[in-house]
């Protein structure tokens, strides 16, 4: 024997799944809203996607190296990132403005933390919102779809919280995704797609979009809205399959991961209608991020045939 | 016809299983020029060498006797001389008596080897002892002290663990198919012994062949059955098994006798018994060899105390060069330094892992993603078992219950960041007792 022999603990075995093959998973599963969005909004949708990937890989490479920290960039949560947080901005955003939200996401929320795992807030619903508080007027300069003609390009959000002037989408048209909005939050059917796969791959448990979703249905019906129009709009199906299901800043147990998604519905809806804010989602995402340590310490499971502590 | 709701145990992980040997029928292996008999191959009182440098042996004759009531005497496995007496280092890192002895290649067997004569429960505990009979599916505890237990007209039932759960390992499913009916007789007969009201036989479903065995065996037996369990790691742990099997849970810091049931390894019955037929002690081994490095992969019967590297000889050497040796399974079993150890009575396969096999990812950060909890068959949350370890925070070490951890590594194979979470959980276990034991002083 020429080479030494490793001694190490045991397990001997590890599974095939890594960090960089379930971020490679978020990514092929954000795909579909990403042809559909180009599709509906036109080929500036791979535009904006393109450099705000390239500048989270960019700002995550950089700040790895003047902190002297191991090189992270290929676990590939940067791409996942970027998508997310062009999918949360209108198509029409000036691409420096994507730079800064790319900036804030990765090294603010998330390198500032200590990189990935270690952030407490979703680093693309945290961008959208310093966005959206600095660049209120971009942030809601909606285009219309392709093809529809120009006064629907206002959200059915607006015309519902502000009034704004619009012609109703159909709830057709509303689940393909003609209707105003963010580029990737607008086609439900492609974010159901997405979702599905990810349930399939089990990189995502079913628990908090349904619970989610769910209660945004519910207390729109219990306030005398019609639920479907407010799951079919804004940012419910991105926020409640791709954001509030992130890892790093929702709950761990199945209990808790209801609660964590009750907790994002209700505070979607108290926010859409109760606030002057049309749009709740990023808000709520981020408002359960905060009280997610709180979540997680009152759902731990019970260890099994274990005395009550 | 009632409608049966399962109890089905959380979590588990789905290894990949790796059971190449599985048609491979056990061979005997010759006797080896030498074989190194440690005095401690069992949880208990180590054994006290009754045999000095020069006596002759035979393949049975007692070397090492008990020193106290947890303990499971020891026996020559080959026949010829004894050639030393002295300590050695055990894998576990631990030092032991050992009795070597230089075989004769004859395998004579001791001629004061009878079968016992049984006719009280007292007789048959002890006969269990003088078998030198211990746990063989891995933990090594003295058979004759599981069985009489202090609340035994408690105990209903008997499981048969014959899972097999671990990748790689055919050495049950091989007992299984080759001796179907000393495994029935024996679990006849201690149900009998130990006035059991059912036995079950459990094994997992990626064997059909020996359930199909069991139930053509069994067909005629009322309240011993076989139950198929469901393919996931770790089935063939205790705890589990027993969910599996009874839907009883059994308590922390309780054993299972305390919920009425007594598990036994497939082996272990089997063994029982061949040994009440013949008399002759516990001293071979069926072991499953294999890993990538490993030319010709077999099951094998090998005497006790036979060294690893005999053994590798014996499967034809290496075909590519080996990188880690394994006692036991991939998932838990303990890497052993060199491939000069003997075999032990608690073995049941050795693996010679190829580079790429032996070769561990390197940890990153955890991403939280829950899978550790997920997989957790005792429901514990592994990823706060490593911060608070990382943390030095014993308290939420206790409150976390680490204790319950049976380090099966069901969260670190899981895990996605590859982070060695069952080698954390056990230096949190080390560092809570260090804490509790400071509480103390």
């Amino acid at each position: 024997m020429e080479e030494k022999l490793m001694v190490t603990s045991s397990p001997h075995l590890q599974d095939k799944a890594s960090t960089s093959s379930i971020m490679l998973d978020v990514c092929i599963a954000l795909l579909p809203a990403l042809i559909c969005a180009e599709i509906i909004f036109g080929v500036r949708v791979l535009l904006v996607t393109g450099v705000s990937v390239a500048a989270c890989f960019i700002f995550e490479y950089l700040l790895n190296m003047i902190t002297k920290r191991p090189q992270t960039i290929s676990d590939l949560s940067c791409a996942v990132t970027g998508i997310l947080l062009a999918f949360c901005l209108p198509v029409s955003i000036p691409l420096w403005m994507v730079v800064i939200g790319d900036f804030v996401a990765i090294v603010i929320v998330k390198g500032l933390f200590g990189g990935i795992g270690q952030n407490f807030a979703n680093p693309a619903a945290t961008a959208r919102i310093v966005l959206m508080l600095s660049f209120p007027v971009q942030m809601t300069t909606w285009t219309a779809p392709v093809g529809a003609d120009a006064t629907a390009s206002a959200t059915v959000l607006d015309m519902l919280g502000h009034g704004t002037a619009g012609e109703m989408p159909s709830l057709w048209q509303m689940f393909i995704g003609y209707q105003g909005g963010s580029l990737g939050e607008t086609c439900a059917a492609a974010l159901i797609v997405g979702g599905i796969y990810l349930l399939f791959r089990k990189v995502i448990q079913p628990h908090v979009p349904l619970a989610f979703i769910g209660t945004v249905a519910i207390f729109s019906l219990l306030t005398g809205r019609d639920p479907l129009v407010q799951i079919l709009s804004g940012g419910v199906m991105l926020g409640a399959i791709f954001m509030a299901t992130d890892y790093t800043t929702s709950a761990i147990t199945p209990v808790g991961k209801v609660v964590f998604g009750i907790g994002c519905g209700l505070l979607t809806c108290l926010i859409r209608f109760f606030s002057s804010s049309v749009e709740g989602v990023s808000y709520a995402i981020l408002l359960m991020n905060i009280l997610c340590p709180f979540v997680d310490r009152l759902t731990r499971s019970r260890p099994f045939g274990g005395a009550k502590a | 016809m009632a409608i049966f709701i399962r109890k089905r145990s959380h979590g588990g992980a789905h290894v990949p299983h790796r059971k190449h040997t599985a048609e491979m029928a056990t061979v005997q292996m010759p006797p080896p020029a030498t074989v190194v008999l440690p005095m401690s191959q069992h949880i208990g009182a180590p054994c006290k060498p009754v045999v000095k440098v020069g006596d002759p042996v035979k393949v049975g004759t007692l070397i090492g006797e008990t020193t106290g009531y947890v303990a499971a005497p020891i026996h020559a496995s080959v026949s010829g001389t004894v050639k030393a007496v002295g300590e050695i280092l055990l894998s576990n890192g631990s030092r032991s008596m050992a009795v070597t002895i230089e075989s004769d290649g004859k395998m004579e067997p001791d001629p004061a080897i009878a079968p016992p004569k049984i006719k009280t429960r007292e007789e048959f505990f002890n006969a269990v002892r003088d078998s030198g009979l211990v746990g063989l599916g891995g933990a090594g505890f003295p058979t004759h002290v599981k069985l009489n237990a202090k609340n035994l007209d408690e105990i209903d039932t008997l499981i048969v663990n014959g899972a097999e759960c671990e990748p790689y390992i055919t050495s049950d499913y091989r007992e299984a198919i080759e001796s179907t009916l000393d495994i029935v007789h024996g679990m006849k007969y201690l149900k009998e012994m130990l006035d059991l009201k059912q036995v079950v036989i459990a094994i997992e479903a990626n064997k059909p062949k020996a359930i199909q065995k069991f139930y053509e065996q069994l067909a005629s037996y009322q309240d011993i059955n076989v139950q198929t369990l469901p393919q996931s790691y770790p089935m063939g742990a205790e705890k589990v098994l027993i969910y599996e099997v009874t839907g009883r849970v059994v308590p922390e810091g309780k054993l299972p006798g305390d919920v009425g049931v007594l598990v036994m390894n497939i082996g272990s019955v089997g063994f029982l018994n061949r040994y009440l037929k013949t008399g002759m002690p516990l001293v071979q081994k069926r072991l499953t060899i294999d890993g990538g490095a490993v030319a010709e992969p077999k099951n094998i019967f090998v005497p006790i105390g036979t060294s690893i590297a005999d053994v590798m000889a014996f499967c034809g050497g290496y075909r590519k060069p080996p990188r880690k040796f394994l006692m036991g399974g991939p998932m838990m079993g303990i890497a052993i330094p060199d491939e000069n150890y003997p075999i032990l009575k608690n073995n049941n396969a050795i693996l010679a892992l190829d580079e790429e096999e032996a070769t561990l990812k390197q940890p990153t950060a955890c991403i939280r993603c829950g899978r550790c909890v997920r997989g957790c068959p005792m429901k514990l949350m592994p990823l706060e078992l490593d911060q608070a370890r990382e943390a030095g925070d014993t308290d939420a070490l206790a409150r976390l219950k680490v204790g319950l951890c049976m380090e099966c590594g069901t969260c670190s194979f899981n895990c996605p960041a590859k982070r060695p979470l069952v080698q954390s959980i056990r230096m949190g276990k080390a560092m809570l007792r260090a804490a509790q034991a400071a509480k103390k002083s």
